[in-house]
C-alpha cells in the first residue's frame, strides 16, 4: 500500500475539513473554555459527527457504522488536531468502539456498537492510575464476588469521564501491578453505586476526570475479553489510541507550523520581513522537515494497525515517539517566533501549545513510546 | 488499483521471489562491509568473487541493475509499483546491489529527461551493463556551495569545445571512465545562464587527475585539472548555456542516493552491536543508560525516515511530490548518519580506536566514522538543503 491518501481518503479528509474549519475554528475551543461550558464539546456538532458517519467511522455496518479503517480514523483525528477541536471521537469513537469492537461479545456489541455509530453512546476507557501512562502497573482491584466483581480503585485522565455513559476499566484480577498476567478489562456504567467523579479543568481545556471505584458491583457480563488475559486487548486497544493522537498531533504541528511560517511572512522587524532572517529560516525548513518525517511514521503505523494491530506496536511506537517531539518542538519554536505576541491568551498558538502537552502524556510520552521501542529490538 | 492489477502484482512478487531465490548466491545477501564488497564497473573493473560476477551478471541480463529504466536502454523496463516489490522482495533476504555507480544515480535519470536519442543509446546500455564508469565533475575550489559560480572554461572551435580548468572533490576520478562536467560556456551571462552540461571521456588528452588525501586515510575524491581538453560540441546534454536545468535535476538524483547511503534495515540492530562491546545489565539492557537512550532515539528517527523515504517515492509516482523533497531528505538522511556513527564510536570504545590492524580490518570503523562526516558536506551542505527547502518548498522571503 502506497503511503499516500486514495481518492476516497482524501474526499474523506476534504469533507472532514470542512465542517470541522466552518463549525470548530479554534475560537470554538476558546469559547466553550472561557463560558466553562458543563459537557466541553459541542453536543449539536457531535451530532453532525454521527450524521456524516464519523462517530462510528470505525464500527462494522452491521452495527450502523461506516466500518473504515485506521487510515481514516488518523484522517479525522489530524483535521480535528489542526482546530483542537473538543470532541468525543477520540475516547469514544476510536479508543472505545475498538475496544468494543475487538473485545466484546455478541450481546456486547450488539447492545453498544449502533448507538456509538449514531452518537447517542459515550464511552472512554480508564486506564491511567499514577502520573505516568504505565498500563502494566494497572493496580485497581476486580475482587471476585458472588457472580461478579467488586471493583475498587482509582483513575486519572479519563478523557470525557465526567460525561460519559460508559467506562471501560481496566482492573486487576490477579498477580501484582507490574505483570502482564491477570489484567481484565470491566464495562462499568458510571451511575452506579460507590462511583465517584471529578472533573478536572485540565491546562488544554479539554475533558478529563479523576474517577473512584468504591467497591463497585458488576456482574460477570460486564467483563470485556476474558478475566485475566486482559494484557493483549489492552495493548491494541492503546496502539489504535496512540496511533490515533500521534494523527492528532500530526495536524496540530502542521497547523502551528503554517501559522508560524505566515508570521513569518509577515511580520517586519530591522526594516525587513522576519521570515528574511537565516536563522529563522533554517530552523523553519527543520521544523518542516520533522513534520514531514512524522507524518510518514504516522501513516505508517496507521497503515500497520489497518493490516494487523497486533503486529503494529513498533510502528505505533516510532509514531506515538516522534508525533511527541515533533509536536513540542513545533509549539515552543511557534511560540518563540511569534515572540511576545506568542506569550498572550488572545493570540491562538498558546492553545496549541497547552493540547500538545497533553497529547504527549496520552497513552504514553516519547521517552514512554522510545523505551518500548528499545526493549522490542532486544537491548 | 484494480483487482486485476493486484493480482498481476503479486504474480510478479511470486515469480520475482523465486527468482531471486534461485539466482542471488548467499555470499550476496550478506550486508556489504568492505570497499571490495561494492562492483562499481568501468573498463577495469574486476570482481573481488565469483560469486559477484554471477549476481552481477544474472542481475545485468534481467536489465536489473537498471530495473526502471526503459528495456531499449538495458533497463528492466518495470513499473514503479514492480520496482517497489522487486526492492522490498531484496530488501527481504537482504540481497546487495549488483552494480553501483554514478551512472545509475546520477547521470542516467538526468539523460533520460535531458539526453538526445543518439545520447541515450549511446550512453545508457554501457551504464547498465556496468561497461563505463562515470564520475562527476561539479565543485570548483572557488564553487563549492556557490557551484554555479565555477569558472571552468569551454571555448568554442569549430565543432569542439577547448575546455580548460580544474575541478575538486571528484569522486574516484581516477578510477572513472568518462566525466559529466558543468563549463562555463558563456562568461558574460549572468552566473546560472552561461553553464553547460558535457560529457567526455577521462583518456582525452590534457585530463590529469590527483587523489586528495582524507581524513579517514583513503583517497575517494581527486583533483581534477583539464589543460585545453577537446570535446565534441554533439556531447552537451540540453541545449548549450542552458546546462544549470540539468545540473539541478542530476543534484535531486544525487541527494536522494546520499539521503540513502546510511546502511538503514540492514545488518544488527545498532543496541545489538553495542551490547556486544558495552555489555548488557541483568534485565538484558545495554550497560549504559545513556547510551542506550541515544541509540533508541536514533531508532525512532531511523524508522521514521525510512518511512518518510517510501512516502516520497509514493509521492513521486503520484506526481504529488514537490522536486525539492529531496534536499529534505538530503539533510535529515546525513545528519542521522552522522549520528549512527558518533553512537558506534562511542559504543565501540577503545575497540573504535584502532587505525591499522587486523583485528580492527583495518580500522574499518573510525575510517567510515571519519568519513560520514562529509555526508553533510557533499552533494550540498546542510545549510544549502535547509535554504533550498526555505527557499523553494516553504516560500520564505529573500533566501
Amino acid at each position: 500500500m502506497a503511503l499516500v491518501l486514495t481518492e476516497e481518503q482524501s474526499m474523506l479528509r476534504d469533507s472532514a475539513r470542512g465542517l470541522i474549519s466552518d463549525k470548530a475554528p479554534v475560537s470554538h475551543l476558546r469559547s466553550l473554555r472561557d463560558s466553562k461550558d458543563p459537557t466541553g464539546f459541542s453536543k449539536e456538532l457531535w451530532h453532525s459527527f454521527a450524521e456524516m458517519g464519523f462517530a462510528g467511522l470505525l464500527v462494522p455496518e452491521e452495527f450502523g457504522g461506516s466500518g473504515l479503517g485506521f487510515m481514516e480514523a488518523g484522517i479525522v483525528m489530524e483535521e480535528i488536531g489542526r482546530t483542537l477541536m473538543p470532541s468525543p471521537f477520540l475516547a469514544t469513537s476510536v479508543v472505545a468502539a475498538s475496544a468494543l469492537n475487538r473485545g466484546g461479545n455478541a450481546a456486547q456489541k450488539s447492545e453498544y456498537l449502533p448507538k456509538v455509530s449514531n452518537g447517542s453512546l459515550l464511552a472512554t476507557l480508564a486506564i491511567d492510575e499514577g502520573a505516568k501512562h504505565r498500563p502494566l502497573q494497572t493496580n485497581l482491584q476486580a475482587v471476585r464476588a458472588g457472580n461478579g466483581f467488586k471493583l475498587s480503585g482509582a483513575k486519572a485522565l479519563v478523557v470525557d469521564g465526567h460525561v460519559a455513559d460508559l467506562f471501560i476499566v481496566a482492573a486487576r484480577t490477579a498477580g501484582s501491578a507490574g505483570e502482564r498476567e491477570g489484567l481484565t478489562l470491566f464495562l462499568v456504567n458510571p451511575k452506579v453505586k460507590g462511583v465517584s467523579i471529578e472533573r478536572t479543568i485540565m491546562v488544554d481545556a479539554h475533558n478529563a476526570a479523576r474517577i473512584e471505584l468504591a467497591n463497585v458491583e458488576v456482574n460477570a457480563d460486564s467483563v470485556l475479553g476474558e478475566v485475566d488475559q486482559g494484557a493483549a486487548l489492552l495493548d491494541g486497544v492503546l496502539d489504535i489510541g496512540r496511533g490515533a493522537v500521534a494523527a492528532e498531533m500530526v495536524g496540530l504541528s502542521d497547523e502551528v507550523f503554517n501559522r508560524t511560517v505566515e508570521y513569518l511572512k509577515s511580520r517586519k522587524q530591522f526594516g525587513k520581513l522576519i521570515g528574511e532572517f537565516q536563522a529563522l529560516q533554517h530552523r523553519a525548513a527543520q521544523l518542516y522537515i520533522d513534520v514531514e518525517i512524522t507524518r510518514a511514521a504516522t501513516m505508517k503505523a496507521l497503515q500497520a494497525l489497518d493490516g494487523d494491530v497486533a503486529k503494529a506496536a513498533s510502528a505505533v511506537a516510532v509514531a506515538k515517539a516522534r508525533a511527541g517531539t515533533t509536536a513540542t518542538r513545533a509549539v515552543q519554536e511557534g511560540v518563540q517566533m511569534h515572540g511576545g505576541m506568542g506569550m498572550t491568551d488572545q493570540f491562538d498558538i498558546g492553545f496549541f501549545m497547552k493540547r500538545a502537552r497533553v497529547c504527549e502524556e496520552l497513552f504514553g510520552d516519547a521517552n514512554y513510546h522510545t523505551e518500548q521501542l528499545a526493549r522490542a529490538r532486544g537491548y | 488499483m484494480s483487482e486485476t492489477e493486484t493480482a498481476d502484482l503479486e504474480q510478479f512478487r511470486k515469480e520475482t521471489r523465486a527468482w531471486l531465490e534461485a539466482n542471488c548466491p548467499p555470499e550476496m545477501r550478506k550486508p556489504a562491509t568492505a570497499d571490495a564488497d561494492v562492483f562499481w564497473g568501468g573498463r577495469n573493473a574486476k570482481f573481488s568473487s565469483e560469486p559477484q560476477r554471477i549476481w552481477f551478471e544474472r542481475m545485468r541480463d534481467k536489465g536489473w541493475t537498471v530495473p526502471d529504466w526503459p528495456r531499449e536502454y538495458g533497463g528492466g523496463g518495470l513499473s514503479p509499483a514492480e520496482h517497489k516489490v522487486l526492492r522490498s522482495e531484496m530488501a527481504r533476504i537482504g540481497a546487495r546491489p549488483p552494480l553501483s555507480s554514478f551512472g545509475i544515480w546520477m547521470l542516467g535519470p538526468a539523460l533520460l529527461k535531458y539526453g538526445n536519442e543518439a545520447q541515450k543509446k549511446e550512453h545508457l546500455p554501457k551504464i547498465a551493463a556496468g561497461l563505463i564508469r562515470w564520475c562527476q565533475g561539479y565543485s570548483e575550489p572557488n564553487a563549492g556551495s556557490d557551484l554555479a559560480s565555477l569558472q571552468t572554461r569551454a571555448e568554442s572551435d569549430g565543432d569542439d569545445f577547448v575546455i580548460t580548468g580544474s575541478k575538486i572533490w571528484t569522486s574516484y576520478a581516477n578510477y572513472a571512465d568518462w566525466i559529466f562536467c558543468l563549463v562555463r560556456t558563456d562568461p558574460t551571462a549572468k552566473k546560472h545562464d552561461g553553464i553547460s552540461f558535457i560529457l567526455f571521456d577521462m583518456t582525452s588528452k590534457g585530463v590529469t587527475t590527483k587523489p586528495i588525501l582524507l581524513i579517514s586515510g583513503y583517497s575517494p575524491f581527486c583533483e581534477t585539472f583539464f589543460d585545453g581538453v577537446r570535446v565534441p560540441k554533439s556531447h552537451v546534454v540540453g541545449t548549450v548555456n542552458r546546462g544549470w536545468d540539468v545540473a539541478k535535476y542530476l543534484l535531486q538524483h544525487e541527494r536522494a542516493m546520499i539521503s540513502g547511503m546510511g546502511e538503514r534495515g540492514v545488518g544488527r540492530p545498532l543496541g545489538q552491536i553495542a551490547a556486544d562491546s558495552v555489555g548488557s545489565d541483568a534485565l538484558g539492557r545495554l550497560d549504559d543508560s545513556m547510551l542506550r537512550g541515544q541509540i533508541a532515539t536514533f531508532d525512532v528517527d531511523e524508522a521514521a525516515l525510512a518511512a518518510c523515504a517510501e512516502r516520497a517515492v509514493d509521492l513521486a509516482k503520484a506526481g504529488q511530490a514537490h522536486p525539492a523533497f529531496s534536499s529534505a531528505m538530503k539533510y535529515y538522511g546525513t545528519e542521522l548518519n552522522k549520528r549512527r556513527y558518533e553512537i558506534l564510536m562511542s559504543a565501540g570504545g577503545v575497540d573504535a580506536l584502532e587505525w591499522e590492524s587486523e583485528r580492527s580490518r583495518q580500522g574499518a570503523r573510525p575510517r567510515a566514522w571519519l568519513r560520514t562526516k562529509a555526508n553533510s558536506i557533499e552533494g550540498g551542505t546542510s545549510e544549502v538543503m535547509l535554504g533550498i527547502v526555505a527557499k523553494r518548498i516553504l516560500d520564505l522571503p529573500g533566501a
